[in-house]
């Protein structure tokens, strides 16, 4: 019994010995998307070009991701030496100085190069907080050859009332084949992301310049009404629990006619060895409803590093490391041009070799078509496309989301959707001392 | 009745019992498959139970993208840890209300539990605090502290059951024998509670193993255990149903196999005083 | 049998575990009470003021309070019934003599080992998913539509996958009891000529009723707290429709932020779960003392 004792204290003793310390470590926050699961896969060439320093990748999921950021960053837990985030917190977080600004990196990393779109949205007061990994828009994807059998012809520039006759028109329940696929999933970054993108070209908005919640308006009736009759008629079953994950993975093996969405997923529905259906795939601007804008957003993925760490120098080398130049040309050596990071640098663009992947030029003419300063067809005082960048967003878009998902799923109908929408945004805003 | 009659019996029970099973167990098992196929036979339709070309690929990319030993270790080390070190509190403590109850024992016992009902997001935000001035934050051992204390009541009362049923007469005796409180626990109680202390042994470390809240939003990198290893499969990109399978495999095949092996001994103290 | 002594030294063994209970639960707690009266939103620290009662109107009034209310008792009950009938039945099946027992039980016992998250993914894509997963796969053979099951059931979804994951444990502990049953008063009802039914009835059930209790205990601390499993497959919708208390607090201080409202939500959780509790310590204390 008294070893027993013994290897009890001693096994207690043992588990209470911290992880052994390293020479230099970073601790990296990121997303689960392909191209970060790519990235943490090159980090040799890192290393080995600066040595004494280690990286520690954390990648989770994006909902888990910002929630654990964000918790970290506003505390200034400071587990993180480098945050992926996006085009939403920036703004925010680099007006309260959480971030480091990132003017200073070397003039190799030719600054100048980031696309100005983009650019502009890491940046205030002229300091850029956040280095962009890839950029996106949305677009339309298509299958060539269902609509082909269906007998029509897609335009490079789309309106809504053609998408929705082409993916009736594709539809083929019976074989599986549904004529579009779109996000139904409750979420600020989902279904929000998508239909507050689709919302501006009906001419919608969130907030009239005096911040009071628009969701009783016209526009917006006609927006969800045109979206859930829309997947009724045409979106595959269980939309209502449908993300970018799940409708890539619907489109990849074959199911979808039609999906709008992020512009990086072409390079996964090209991509022979995951999808079925690589060889058939056409691209689109994001649709109109001939009022001026277009149904498509802009975000980018970044690297940001959060004020207070003790690592700065060293965070900084690696930030300018996967968002150079040098690594673009890394993935392409490694992967092929058609899995380089998206979106970020305008030589890209200007590289002939690049310009030979298929959903190349489309993906530039929806980033460079999307103006997050002036989203809607309305005057509004925030900025943003498929989110407005105030603190509160992310919450009341998310209950929002669940309103609309509820819709979707037929449990209520569009019209008391938005009247929940209505009420809840103003009791929050309200409480966010917005409106009295 | 007749030998053949039980035997009868016999064969319809055991194809009963073995059908419902196997029944429950399908969902595992088909993961278990799901992980050896290809992402393309993962969702194929009609589904393959057995005739797929078997592959280890996607334990590899798993592997190739996440320190899957690491995380392992860290959950071991916080489960075993956090165990340990509650079994150190709650023997003296369930001993004493065992022995030498008190008129308000009954009370503070359902207290203990009461202190379950917490919702752990309430406090996350207070807690996240703490860690950070006291530098706990992505350390084994503030997960093993955290875990400690959410299981404490659970150990403490399992272990009360127990020691109740232990008749007092042995201790009185061997306190004739001149025997120290001290000696008394280690030498006369615990033996005789050794079922019990190893089934609440077991519970708890698969308590601990599967607790994913706290564990999730305390650790980054250094003690993110196999919780937050699966937390990076739950939505990524494309087909991932056999890489997601692969790592629900890998996260939950070592407290499986543990579990299985020594589920003699779980079940024979997991009765909390229930069976008299 | 009690001496000073004796008494002196079980309080000092019972205070480590006391004083860290009461330190575990007081200060965050006290904590969560004095941000619950201030408006504090993490993304905007500097700011807090103090509030008084706003939190709670907010929380106490919001619609989404009194369904997650509902839905935290659906979800509850629904899988406590689910556990302690499938429990007894299969305590009953597991006791009758077969081949291979020991296998059949390590086969019921194996969803009590699977991490939560886990079990919430699997069930979601590779079964329950209306394209992909194998309910699907089964309604399109015999020529049905398949289910969506997230979108027009979505807590009855999760009570059926919290319900497998809790049906060993309580399968464990009524089997226990079960077997421990004296076999020689059974056999006497037996020769009485009591019928099955009224054997079950009058002398099994009245023996695992202890054990029910215990299953109906230590199940409603742990679902009390559901929130992987919602996270997971529904995030609490459509609408509200999968939104437990738990993961309303959560939504409130990590989806919005808004520590305050959070806190205010997590008192209100800990009073509804002190109701509960002493309810429920009510019955046990009844039966266990018994």
């Amino acid at each position: 019994m008294k070893k027993f004792t013994r290897a009890l204290i001693g096994a207690t003793i043992l588990s209470m010995i911290a992880a052994p310390a390293l020479a230099e470590t970073l601790t990296i926050a990121t997303v689960n998307n392909g191209d970060m699961v790519r990235m943490q896969k090159l980090t040799d060439d890192f290393t080995a070009k600066n040595p004494g320093i280690e990286l520690e990748w954390v990648t989770l999921e994006e909902n888990v991701l910002r929630q654990r950021v964000t918790t970290d960053v506003a505390t200034k837990g400071g587990q993180y030496d480098v945050m992926t985030i996006g085009t939403y917190e920036v703004p925010i977080w680099g007006q309260k100085g959480w971030l480091v600004s990132l003017n200073d990196l070397p003039a190799s990393y030719d600054i100048d190069d980031i696309l100005p779109a983009i650019r502009g949205g890491l940046t205030v007061d002229d300091n850029l907080y956040a280095a962009p990994f890839y950029g996106e828009s949305s677009m339309v994807m298509y299958r060539k050859d269902l609509m082909e059998k269906a007998g029509m012809e897609m335009p490079d520039a789309p309106t809504w009332d053609f998408i929705a006759k082409a993916a009736r028109a594709m539809t083929d329940k019976n074989n599986e084949i549904y004529g579009v696929c779109l996000r139904g999933k409750a979420g600020w970054g989902e279904n929000m992301a998508f239909l507050t993108a689709t919302s501006n070209s009906f001419g919608a908005k969130w907030f009239d310049m005096d911040w009071n919640p628009q969701f009783d308006s016209e526009p917006w009736k006609k927006t969800l009404n045109f979206y859930i009759d829309l997947m009724n008629d045409a979106g595959p079953p269980g939309a209502s629990s449908n993300g970018f994950n799940e409708n890539l993975a619907l489109f990849q093996s074959g199911k979808c006619g039609m999906w709008i969405d992020a512009t990086v997923a072409a390079s996964f529905v090209t991509d022979p060895e995951n999808s079925k259906v690589a060889d058939k795939v056409g691209f689109a601007l994001a649709p109109d409803a001939g009022l001026g804008k277009r149904g498509n957003w802009l975000w980018a993925w970044s690297l940001a590093i959060p004020a207070g760490t003790q690592k700065m120098e060293s965070a900084k080398k690696f930030v300018a490391w996967a968002t150079s130049k040098e690594y673009l040309d890394l993935v392409a050596a490694e992967e092929g041009w058609a899995n380089v990071p998206p979106g970020t640098r305008a030589s890209l663009y200007a590289n002939p070799e690049y310009a030979k992947v298929p959903f190349a030029k489309m993906t530039i003419d929806s980033i460079n078509s999307a103006d997050p300063k002036n989203p809607t067809v309305d005057p509004v005082p925030y900025v943003g496309v498929q989110f407005v960048a105030i603190p509160e967003f992310q919450g009341i878009a998310t209950s929002v989301g669940q309103q609309f998902s509820a819709a979707l799923a037929g449990n209520i109908t569009a019209d008391q959707a938005l009247s929940n929408a209505q009420a809840l945004t103003e009791r929050s805003m309200k409480k966010a001392g917005y409106i009295k | 009745m007749s030998n053949s009659n039980i035997d009868q019996r016999k064969i319809v029970f055991t194809i009963v019992a073995w059908s419902v099973g196997i029944l429950i167990f399908f969902p595992i098992l088909w993961t278990f498959l799901t992980s050896f196929k290809t992402e393309a036979e993962a969702i194929a339709s009609p589904p393959v139970f057995l005739g797929f070309d078997w592959t280890m690929e996607n334990y590899g990319e798993v592997q190739e993208r996440s320190n899957y030993f690491r995380h392992f270790w860290n959950s071991i080390v916080i489960s075993v840890g956090s165990t340990l070190l509650g079994l150190l509190i709650a023997i003296p403590a369930a001993w004493a209300m065992a022995f030498v109850p008190a008129k308000r024992t009954k009370d503070v016992l359902m207290w203990m539990l009461s202190t379950k009902m917490l919702p752990p997001v309430g406090v996350l935000i207070p807690i996240y605090l703490i860690f950070r001035d006291t530098g706990l934050l992505d350390t084994r051992t503030g997960l093993v502290l955290v875990l400690t204390m959410i299981n404490l009541p659970i150990i403490i009362w399992m272990l009360y059951t127990y020691f109740k049923e232990i008749p007092g007469e042995i201790l009185e005796a061997a306190r004739m024998d001149g025997a120290t409180l001290f000696a008394e626990i280690v030498h006369v109680l615990t033996p005789m509670a050794v079922p019990g202390i190893a089934s609440t042994l077991l519970l708890n470390i698969i308590l601990a193993w599967n607790e994913a809240f706290w564990t999730l939003n305390l650790s980054a990198a250094d003690a993110a255990p196999l919780t937050a290893f699966i937390a990076s499969y739950s939505s990524p990109e494309g087909l991932f149903y056999a890489k997601l399978s692969a790592a629900s495999t890998m996260a939950i095949a070592p407290i499986l196999i543990m579990g299985w092996f020594s589920q003699k001994q779980l079940v024979r103290g997991l009765t909390f005083g229930a069976v008299k | 049998m009690a001496t000073t002594h004796s008494r002196f030294a079980a309080r000092f063994m019972i205070s480590p575990a006391v004083i860290l209970l009461l330190g575990w639960m007081i200060i965050p707690l006290s904590m969560t009470i004095y941000f619950s009266f201030l408006n504090y939103n993490l993304l905007s620290p500097g700011m807090e003021e103090f509030i008084g009662f706003t939190n709670y109107e907010f929380f106490l009034t919001d619609p989404a309070f009194f369904a997650a209310l509902g839905n935290t008792i659906l979800l509850v009950v629904g899988v406590l019934l689910i556990t302690i009938v499938g429990g007894i039945a299969l305590a009953l099946l597991l006791d009758q003599p077969m081949w291979g027992q020991g296998i059949v039980r390590i086969l019921v016992i194996a969803p009590f080992f699977v991490m939560p998250t886990v079990s919430a993914l699997v069930w979601k894509n590779m079964f329950m998913n209306p394209v992909n997963g194998l309910f699907a796969h089964a309604a399109k053979a015999i020529g049905l539509q398949p289910f969506d099951f997230f979108a027009h059931a979505p807590l009855s979804s999760i009570i059926i996958i919290v319900a497998w994951q809790w049906l060993p444990f309580a399968t464990l502990i009524l089997l226990t009891a079960l077997q421990s049953l004296d076999q020689e008063q059974l056999e006497a009802a037996k020769m009485d000529g009591a019928r099955k039914v009224s054997r079950f009835v009058h002398i099994i059930l009245p023996h695992m009723s202890r054990a029910i209790t215990v299953v109906i205990l230590i199940q409603t601390i742990f679902l009390l707290s559901i929130f992987a499993e919602i996270l997971v497959t529904t995030n609490g919708g459509p609408g509200y429709a999968s939104t437990n208390i738990t993961y309303l607090v959560y939504a409130q201080s990590l989806l919005q932020f808004d520590v305050g409202g959070g806190s205010a939500g997590g008192i209100v959780a800990v009073i509804l779960a002190n109701i509960v509790a002493i309810f429920l310590m009510r019955m046990i204390g009844k039966n266990l003392e018994a």
